[in-house]
């Protein structure tokens, strides 16, 4: 994963609530086994309407995305975040998100802040007044600054460290190998398993 | 201080507590996987060479993408196909057990792992599906999870979670009769909302919940990610230790005894205290559905659509009158006018048997309306067989509805099971999102019971209609 320090872009006002994982990619396109390759399928059916927003300059290459409340809720697909990066969107600010969705963005170095209903509205306007205007994010500062306005914004510090370090998930777990072995040595026996009970404790279960 | 059910399962999976905010390091007992969300953790894990660290905790089905009718020819859309095949291989490759379509254990990822007793009190489970919630209801904890964490759980068998703040939804008093599992959490997420369970862990009580079967507080725990929480919890109890007990992998002997004594331990102490908490009165809930597009946009099936002017809030009035536009709807409308063209019964939510028999019950001997589809698909392939054996299929065929093969068919539309742009649909699945059951359809959230009745009478309606309908015939002197 590449580190992030500061990302400019144009701001993308995309003036909803509630746009749910479904809306940013339909399940159609969820049938497929890569990882990448999914910018045409971003918000695929708000982009038959050549009115909606991602498809106006400036914002056809993307840029910061600014949403409403509750964006990224439903579905745990991680297309979601796949399809907002293969499209250009490098961050996205809102004052409430779906946890997995945020989650997701935070493994795939796509950076999710939560700012205040006011700072949304305040962005939107500065987009509305000079569209193509940028926001300049900071991740050490926590800060999203346009026209001359800076906007604290939240995001928490584990995975701001991950995002400005570039660090890998599963490589930072296997550092914990001699915990996660003494965990399973203590597991109970009765604890699922995929695999056949022994035919013993079958025997004993039937009597 | 005492600590909730949800407190317990955590503590007891703590590999690493997290210092200085990082998160805790969380052992997962059970992960279930499918078609859609793996292919690309699987890719992942052979790309940096790492293997499946726990095969005896994985299992494999497939659901989201299966044909619903002849599944014993090859499916037919190429993409399907090949998601399905990749999965199969990848099962292969890294030694994974999988119940393939065809086999009677297949069906949707949330009721394979209950039909076999690999979901268990006290366990940790995750999927990468959003409803890996419903595996709550046996007082595990389980939630949903994406596909970079799903390479994380095949590669480590933990994840590194955030702590949660936990919310009780107390719901007390008894059902009338009509009203169901499903009316309460419609219930519950019209009054909080979409996003009012962000970073809570529910934890389902009351008399309402203990009185319900375990089915019905699968239908509950499923929706809780409905209403943004991470999972939803119901302490688990006799019911649950007689729903699991001789379950195919089950623990058995004296592994059943250890687990029963633990799970007695887990029910949350009477000291303990909830972030937050809510009360519903079940005595006071009529059968529910959703008229907009999202769970949250619900009221009683006796009431109107809602004039977006209705809501305070900015936001929600905005949303409410882009979901009407889209659901072609007019505020003041009486829900119970509102023709339907097909009805779905199935989906993670409302696919079990005590879906199915109590659907049935309300049809039997009777004829669906004429111009609607009744689509009647058991979640799984057991559930179908089961179904057969109590003779479901032949009440549901009678009627006029189509009986098919386990998976999630309409709910989500990814094989062919879907809407056709501007069709009305009463369903009792989990999302009316615009587009959800095929581009341009419009879905009305319902119980078994409300579909059942929609579709004898074709407008949305509840059983306390087709009585009232029968006791006006009676008093004509028709029947």
């Amino acid at each position: 994963m590449e580190k992030i320090s500061t990302l400019t872009g144009p701001i993308v006002p995309l003036e909803r609530s509630n746009v749910d994982t479904d809306q940013i990619i339909p399940a159609v396109f969820l049938k497929r086994v890569t990882k990448t390759g999914y910018d045409d399928a971003l918000f695929h059916s708000w982009r038959q309407d050549p009115a909606f927003v991602l498809n106006q300059e400036p914002y056809r290459h993307g840029g910061i995305l600014v949403v409403g409340n509750d964006f990224g809720t439903g579905s745990s697909r991680e297309h979601a975040v796949w399809a907002l990066r293969d499209f250009g969107i490098t961050a996205v600010l809102g004052p409430r998100f779906g946890e997995i969705f945020r989650g997701n963005a935070g493994k795939q170095g796509l950076l999710v802040g939560k700012i205040t209903e006011e700072a949304t509205e305040a962005l939107w306007a500065v987009a509305r007044a000079n569209p193509g205007e940028p926001v300049t994010v900071d991740l050490e500062a926590r800060t999203a600054t346009a026209a001359g306005v800076s906007h604290p914004f939240e995001i928490d510090d584990y995975t701001r460290w991950r995002l400005l370090e570039g660090l890998d998930d599963i490589a930072l777990t296997l550092r914990d190998e001699a915990a996660i072995s003494a965990f399973e040595a203590k597991r109970p026996s009765w604890m699922p398993t995929t695999q056949d009970r022994t035919p013993q404790a079958r025997t004993q279960g039937a009597s | 201080m005492g600590k909730t059910l949800a407190e317990k399962v955590w503590d007891d999976h703590v590999v690493v507590k997290g210092e200085d905010g990082a998160p805790d390091l969380i052992y997962i007992d059970l992960h279930l996987v499918h078609e859609v969300t793996s292919p690309q953790a699987f890719d992942g894990l052979r790309q940096a060479g790492r293997g499946l660290r726990r095969t005896d905790l994985t299992v494999a089905t497939e659901d989201h993408n299966t044909p619903t009718l002849d599944i014993d020819k090859p499916i037919q859309d190429p993409t399907s196909r090949k998601q399905i095949e990749t999965l199969r291989q990848n099962a292969a490759e890294f030694g994974v057990r999988i119940h393939s379509l065809g086999d009677k254990e297949q069906g949707i990822v949330h009721l394979v792992g209950p039909q076999l007793g690999l979901t268990l009190p006290g366990v940790t489970v995750v999927c990468g599906d959003s409803h890996t919630s419903t595996h709550g209801a046996f007082g595990a904890m389980a939630f949903g999870i994406g596909t970079s964490e799903v390479e994380h759980v095949m590669a480590t068998q933990t994840l590194p979670l955030k702590p949660f703040k936990t919310m009780a939804i107390n719901v007390e008093g008894e059902l009338r009769p009509g009203v169901t599992a499903k009316d309460i959490i419609l219930a519950v997420i019209a009054k909080i909302g979409t996003g009012g369970g962000a970073g809570y862990v529910f934890e389902y009580r009351g008399s309402a919940i203990r009185s319900l079967s375990i089915e019905g507080r699968m239908t509950i725990c499923n929706m809780s990610i409905e209403a943004g929480a991470r999972a939803g919890m119901v302490a688990p109890d006799e019911t649950t230790f007689a729903y699991v007990k001789d379950k195919p992998h089950a623990p058995k002997g004296a592994d059943w005894d250890a687990a029963l004594e633990y799970w007695k331990t887990l029910p949350t102490d009477d000291d303990a205290v909830f972030d937050a908490e809510i009360f519903i009165d079940a005595s006071e809930l009529e059968p529910f559905v959703t008229w907009g597009t999202n769970p949250g946009q619900g009221v009683s099936l006796s009431g109107e659509v809602p004039a977006p002017e209705s809501f305070d809030d900015p936001t929600d009035r905005a949303a409410a009158e882009r979901a009407l536009e889209y659901m072609d709807l007019k505020p003041g409308t009486r829900l119970k006018d509102i023709a339907v063209d097909t009805v779905f019964i199935g989906s993670c939510t409302n696919s079990r048997m005590e879906d199915l028999t109590a659907a049935a019950e309300i049809i039997r001997g009777r004829k669906k309306a004429d111009g609607v589809r009744v689509l009647v698909v058991p979640g799984s392939a057991r559930v179908r067989l089961e179904a057969e054996a109590a003779g479901l299929d032949k009440v549901f065929t009678d009627f006029g509805a189509e009986w098919r093969f386990a998976g999630c068919s309409m709910c989500l539309g990814m094989n062919p099971d879907q809407l056709a742009p501007g069709e009305r649909c009463a369903s009792t699945s989990n999302r009316n999102f615009e587009g959800r059951q095929g581009k341009g359809g419009r879905t009305h959230l319902v119980s078994p019971l409300v579909a059942a009745a929609t579709a004898i009478r074709g407008t949305l309606s509840s059983p306390w209609d087709l009585e009232a309908a029968e006791a006006e015939l009676v008093k004509d002197g028709v029947a």
